[in-house]
């Protein structure tokens, strides 16, 4: 096995022909902290960049989040099969909760993505997460704008509720949350403005018949009070016999069409160039470029086909004048 | 109770029973009649994995597992064969099958009726116990609400047409197996029973409920700690005959009797200095035969040499001569209760009931066995946990594997065979030819019509499976054919695993570890990443378990996806997942078929670099064999350091990356 880290240029010109066969190597890099390896995904996020690419990466970036137990696994495995069906590849990055209190995590436990091993376009890599429930995995966005390049549909799974779609809004185009029947504290959360209003919504359990559409009904009447009239809702149910899931990834492709992509996107580029920012520098080094109002309003004023390495590099670059 | 120490007449014997079958129908058929020459009263049939999973013996999944820890059983026919012979109309037979036991029970009593023996006249047992499945052992096929409705609708049927047969039994066994304290083995088995009998009250009359009552009997472990489990079978009956009383209204009191059956205890079986168990599994014996008003009503014991492979019938007449001698040559069955009236029993008792109730009230608050499965599994992962912990620290005693390890060569295991059971590897392809025969020569459209009817018995709650089953069982149809229908049905299931839910715990030896893995980590540029893969349909997950949780607690990024995996999804997940180490468990005897089908399949993920340790019952020539194909390294039960392992896995990502670690330290 080589010591050096793998072509970070070569794994991005691979991703951007559409060699999904990358993936693994592509995720071993950026997981990385190594120096010279992250010298190198910087490489490889230039390389599937706006600007590189001549557009924004096709990919639909979906974030589906919601509190644990409520079968987001049985539910997922159910879409990717479905994605399958309609003939896009599909890219899961299940970012698991567990705690790092000792240092390592058990990955995949929570009921496994059933997916065909014989299917080399479905990708499934599980993370840990950060210190906190619904957080992201500090490489999650990272691999996210990388495997958008090469598959038709990327996911990004995450637990919780209240915090992690705000997470995962910052990087997805579409947010789907995931509930089941009778969790009052969602909807609670929903009218107190704890939580954001998802693009999508999505109730669990449907084979629960009246339960589950009584919930459909009480998410609706919120989301009236709201003024949220965009956000889809829907029930469905992942064990036999399966019910609403093409109908779901219907709901989650008008909500993609109906997106200015390049903004949300664009967001998505500049959020992550200041927090990857400040993970490296810190407070003093935001406060080097100005805090974070100036260095919001310095990014918003670059070449928007610039990728998250050009951004950072510009950041670098103010906080050494 | 009479006050005389002596019964007026000698009891009669429990019945002995021998777990056993393997290969095929005819060979599994030559032993029993064997073994009931030998004085053996019941029959006790092991089924291999996948007929107890429900896969044909040509299904993908079934590959390396074809007549291995049981008899092949994939059509009417087989069962023909399996009972040739053997007079069904005065023999006691159970049946260690859960997932598909409805369809078992279907070819018995077909089989039954070609002997001109009617479904009223059949006595026996199937284990038919689904929860413990997701709790122990792993050969579920269905989700918990499908699953329930057949056990309830087995039972619905037997009690109005095979109205001697125990349609279900109940079983701690597994529980212990899988670290279960005597309190946990009591109440999570109470709790499975009212789960199954509040599921049965929905589908038959109330005045039936007394009978269905009395049909439900138990499956028990006893280790070796013999006085404390003696008094965990008078805990048991105590809280069965109030639960039938309280709970169901059950009247006669002869319904409410806790009915039991037994096999010892494997889990304390050690692999080094096997000869010892013999002791260990004679003392376990008297724990479920010293006291009369708790004696078992079946009993079969384990051989000396579970640990190191499977038993052959030499080893299990071993057993069964033991039985006799306890039964003929003592003079344990003269007395009455040799306990009543102890102040120690009662105390003992009075605890184990007290705790019993306390753990069976959490059960119910988190809304019964069903809903409780998650908890039970995770309290199980720790029990077993605190277990290996005090194993490894010396708290608890284990002679000849944590002490007194000094031995001699045993002449026991000097055999060309290694003293254990070798399945011919021949028997797998017979097995496939078989069944594509049977397939070939049977009117496929029968078979297609009873499973269109098993479709829609299926699909329509209200009816009852077994008709349906056992129409399908005329037709000719095979096993993996009645469980395709049903999965088409009722959808496929993982259960939990029970390992995310574990606390972190520390010890000095594990901060140790986390250093190296740390330090490890650091060069790597990334967490050590370590996939724990179960490949096969073996579902004994303990060992896979604690490594995995092991090896959570030493830092590392774990990956452990469960049970029933196929080679290839394995591989994958390696691949995708960016693992640095990989670790296979296999204890079904199916290593020489799936760990080689593994690494082909890493090969082909393009990982075929990557390190891969195995873990199981794997006798030591089969241990250098697989070292010969690229194993890095091959660990059995008398590994049992989980630290040492870790500490050997950290070291092999190292020298396989070339990392100095030496020169780091």
């Amino acid at each position: 096995m080589s010591r050096s880290p793998a072509d970070g240029a070569e794994l991005g010109a691979r991703l951007r022909a559409h060699d999904l066969s990358a993936a693994p190597a592509a995720l071993n890099l950026i997981e990385s902290n190594a120096p010279a390896a992250r010298e190198q995904t910087r490489a490889l996020l230039a390389s599937v960049s706006p600007a590189a690419l001549g557009s924004e990466a096709p990919a639909h970036i979906v974030g589906v989040t919601g509190p644990p137990g409520v079968g987001k696994s049985s539910l997922l495995s159910r879409l990717v099969a479905q994605w399958r069906a309609r003939d896009r590849s599909v890219a899961v990055l299940a970012v698991d909760p567990t705690s790092r209190r000792s240092g390592g995590a058990l990955l995949g436990d929570r009921a496994r993505i059933e997916v065909d091993p014989g299917d080399r376009a479905v990708f499934v890599r599980s993370t840990a997460a950060g210190d906190r429930l619904g957080g992201l995995a500090p490489a999650t966005r990272a691999a996210a704008s990388a495997l958008a390049a090469a598959f038709d549909v990327v996911v990004i799974e995450t637990v919780g509720v209240g915090q992690s779609e705000t997470e995962v809004a910052d990087v997805a185009d579409t947010v789907a949350v995931v509930i089941q029947p009778g969790s009052g504290d969602v909807l609670q959360f929903l009218k107190a403005g704890i939580m954001e209003v998802p693009d999508v919504l999505v109730v669990t359990k449907a084979d629960l018949g009246r339960v589950a559409m009584r919930a459909v009904a009480d998410l609706h009447a919120a989301l009236r009070s709201l003024g949220a009239n965009d956000t889809a809702v829907l029930s469905v149910s992942s064990i036999a016999p399966t019910a609403g899931i093409e109908a779901l990834i219907d709901a989650l492709d008008e909500h993609r069409a109906r997106l200015d992509l390049a903004e949300r996107r664009l967001r998505a580029r500049r959020m992550h160039a200041l927090d990857d920012f400040v993970a490296e520098y810190g407070e003093r080094g935001l406060r080097t470029v100005g805090g974070r109002r100036q260095a919001t309003k310095w990014l918003a004023q670059q070449d928007p086909d610039l990728g998250v390495p050009a951004l950072l590099r510009g950041l670098e670059a103010r906080a050494a004048q | 109770m009479s006050d005389l120490p002596r019964l007026p007449e000698r009891d009669r014997p429990w019945m002995m029973r021998t777990y056993a079958g393997h290969s095929d129908a005819r060979r599994s058929n030559e032993l029993y009649r064997r073994n009931l020459a030998k004085g053996q009263t019941g029959l006790s049939i092991a089924f291999d994995l996948p007929t107890q999973t429900g896969y044909d013996p040509d299904d993908e999944l079934a590959r390396g597992e074809v007549g291995k820890v049981g008899v092949s059983i994939a059509t009417p026919g087989d069962m023909r064969t399996l009972l040739e012979g053997i007079p069904l109309d005065q023999m006691n037979t159970s049946m260690t099958i859960n997932a598909t036991a409805a369809w078992l029970l279907a070819l018995y009593i077909v089989t039954a009726e070609e002997h001109g023996v009617a479904p009223e006249k059949l006595q026996g047992t199937t284990q038919n116990d689904i929860l413990k499945e997701y709790l122990s052992r792993g050969t579920y096929a269905f989700p918990p609400g499908p699953s329930m409705r057949l056990i309830a609708d087995t039972i619905a049927y037997t009690v109005e047409h095979v109205p001697k047969w125990n349609p279900i039994n109940i079983c701690s066994y597994h529980l212990q197996e899988a670290g279960a304290t005597p309190i946990q083995e009591i109440a999570y088995a109470l709790s499975n029973a009212i789960a199954v009998l509040d599921a049965v009250r929905e589908r038959v009359p109330q005045e039936l409920m007394g009978s269905v009552f009395g049909r439900i009997s138990f499956f028990v472990n006893a280790g070796v700690r013999f006085i404390e489990e003696h008094a965990k079978l008078r805990a048991m009956s105590e809280l069965w005959d109030e639960l039938g009383r309280d709970r169901y209204g059950v009247e006669d009191h002869k319904q409410r009797r806790f009915r039991y059956g037994v096999q010892v205890n494997s889990l304390g079986l050690t692999e080094a200095q096997p000869e010892n168990n013999v002791y260990r599994i004679a003392l376990e014996a008297l724990a479920v035969t010293l006291g009369r008003s708790a004696r078992a009503r079946a009993l079969q014991l384990p051989a000396w040499n579970e640990a190191l492979g499977l038993p052959r019938p030499w080893d299990q007449q071993w057993s069964l001569r033991l039985q006799q001698i306890l039964a003929y040559e003592t003079d344990l069955l003269e007395y009455p209760d040799i306990f009543e009236g102890s102040k120690v029993m009662d105390g003992l008792v009075a605890e184990l009931t007290q705790g019993a109730r306390e753990e069976m009230a959490r059960v119910a608050e988190l809304g019964g066995a069903v809903d409780g499965v998650e908890y039970m599994k995770a309290s199980l992962v720790e029990s077993q946990r605190d277990r290996w912990r005090r194993i490894e620290s010396g708290e608890l005693t284990v002679v000849g594997m944590n002490r007194y390890t000094e031995t001699e060569p045993s002449p026991l295991t000097a055999g060309a065979d290694g003293g254990i059971l070798v399945v011919d590897p021949a028997v797998e392809a017979e097995r496939r030819a078989a069944t594509e025969r049977w397939r070939a020569e049977r009117d496929t459209a029968a078979v297609e019509g009873a499973l269109d009817e098993l479709g829609r018995a299926a699909r329509d709650d209200s009816q009852n499976i077994m008709p349906a089953t056992i129409a399908a069982a005329r037709a000719g149809a095979t096993t993996g054919e009645w469980a395709r229908t049903l999965r088409d049905a009722f959808g496929e299931y993982r259960a939990p695993t029970g390992v995310g839910e574990a606390a972190a715990v520390t010890s000095e030896q594990i901060a140790e570890l986390r250093e190296e893995v740390e330090r490890v980590s650091e060069a790597l540029g990334r967490r050590l990443k370590f996939l724990v893969g179960k490949p096969g349909l073996d579902g004994h997950s303990n060992g896979a378990e604690q490594i995995a949780v092991r090896a959570r607690d030493a830092g590392m990024d774990v990956v452990y996806e469960g049970i029933r995996l196929t080679p290839s999804q394995i591989a994958n997940s390696a691949a995708q997942e960016g693992a640095h180490v990989v670790g296979l468990s296999i204890l079904s005897g199916s290593h020489r078929e799936l760990i080689p089908a593994v690494l082909d399949a890493l090969r082909a993920a393009g990982a075929g670099e990557l390190p891969v340790v195995v873990g199981g019952i794997i006798p030591e020539a089969d241990a250098d064999w697989l070292r010969d194909e690229g194993i890095a390294a091959v660990y059995t039960p008398k590994d049992w350091d989980l630290n040492r392992m870790m500490r050997d896995i950290i070291a092999l990502v190292g020298e396989r990356h070339g990392l100095d670690l030496a020169a780091t330290a």
